[in-house]
């Protein structure tokens, strides 16, 4: 790693890898591999293009370090946020679903 | 006591000036935005986790990819990409002393903002007349619709938000005699503009491509 190259990253090699990234990640969509395994790969690319974003479009990067703590926080908040969620998910036996209308032949 | 403040007071430019920020230095308003943005992004994961949970505790959640398409929103994605590079070149151009440049560059963020604010509006109302309400659809659960507006609407208040703040501060910047005397207030409108970038390469995955 360059020792601080302070202040100005190559902004628009950022907005490259953005860029590519996105088509990247519209490009996963059409790979047959699953829901699972698609969906790991655009969680890890959003979460990559995101901290792109933070680390040099919002200079996190160049900060203290307490700063980005301040701003990983939230992460952890939503991500037991999931965790708390996700046994309704998995340990309910019943899942919701509209209730479809009767036919109309069949009331009465 | 008073020594240490007459010291303070010495070094310090001016008398009233409490002490520099901890953590950033340039300016304390830097350090309140970025506690103003972690809450957002606290509600921001708060509404994406719960996204998650409804769609997972669901049996006939629609497939969002078929339902909503995602070539419009792609392309907005790659707009507020855009937007954040002019952000950042308006910064550049004001650490450099050349207001006109930086006033310029400002504007084409809040133009992108503005163009990204209007396609979300055509595509509401495009959803809105194929039957996506927000109570209810014909595709499935009914959530789906509920969600996706409050999601979507939500970032969206925030681009418009932004918008807002980014035209004002091209009004700021020309108030002042020294281009260098906004840079801070410039640097923090960015941390807000590229937040809200942030936040929808989030929106963007979760709600059109998983």
């Amino acid at each position: 790693m360059a020792a601080k190259s302070h202040e100005h990253p190559n902004y628009m090699a950022i907005f490259w890898i953005l860029a590519i990234l996105t088509v990247v990640e519209i490009a996963v969509v059409f790979l047959p591999f699953g829901k699972l395994v698609n969906g790991t790969m655009l969680c890890a690319l959003a979460v990559t293009k995101a901290a792109m974003v933070a680390m040099y479009f919002m200079h996190l990067k160049f900060e203290a370090r307490t700063l980005g703590l301040i701003a990983v926080t939230p992460l952890a908040i939503a991500t037991l946020l999931v965790f708390v969620i996700l046994p309704d998910a998995f340990f309910v036996d019943h899942k919701t679903a509209n209730v479809k209308p009767a036919p109309a032949g069949a009331k009465h | 006591m008073s020594a240490a403040t007459s010291h303070a007071a010495a070094t310090s430019h001016g008398a009233v000036e409490p002490a520099e920020s901890p953590l950033t230095p340039e300016s304390w308003g830097k350090l309140g935005m970025w506690i103003f943005l972690a809450g957002d992004a606290v509600g921001f994961g708060t509404l994406l986790a719960a996204y998650g949970g409804m769609r997972a505790t669901s049996a006939d959640w629609p497939n969002p990819y078929e339902v909503l398409g995602i070539n419009l929103t792609a392309a907005m994605t790659f707009l507020l990409i855009c937007s954040s590079v002019t952000m950042v070149k308006a910064l550049e151009w004001l650490g450099k002393g050349d207001r006109a440049k930086a006033q310029m560059f400002l504007f084409f963020t809040a133009l992108g903002g503005a163009i990204f604010v209007s396609c979300q509006a055509y595509e509401w109302t495009h959803l809105i007349h194929r039957g996506l309400h927000i109570n209810g659809n014909p595709w499935g659960a009914a959530l789906f619709g509920t969600s996706f507006f409050i999601v979507t609407g939500f970032h969206g208040l925030h681009v418009t938000a932004g918008v807002i703040y980014l035209l004002a501060n091209i009004w700021a910047v020309s108030r002042r005699p020294d281009p260098a005397a906004s840079y801070n207030m410039v640097e923090i409108t960015g941390l807000y503009w590229h937040f809200v970038d942030l936040v929808w390469i989030m929106v963007f995955t979760f709600m059109y491509l998983l």
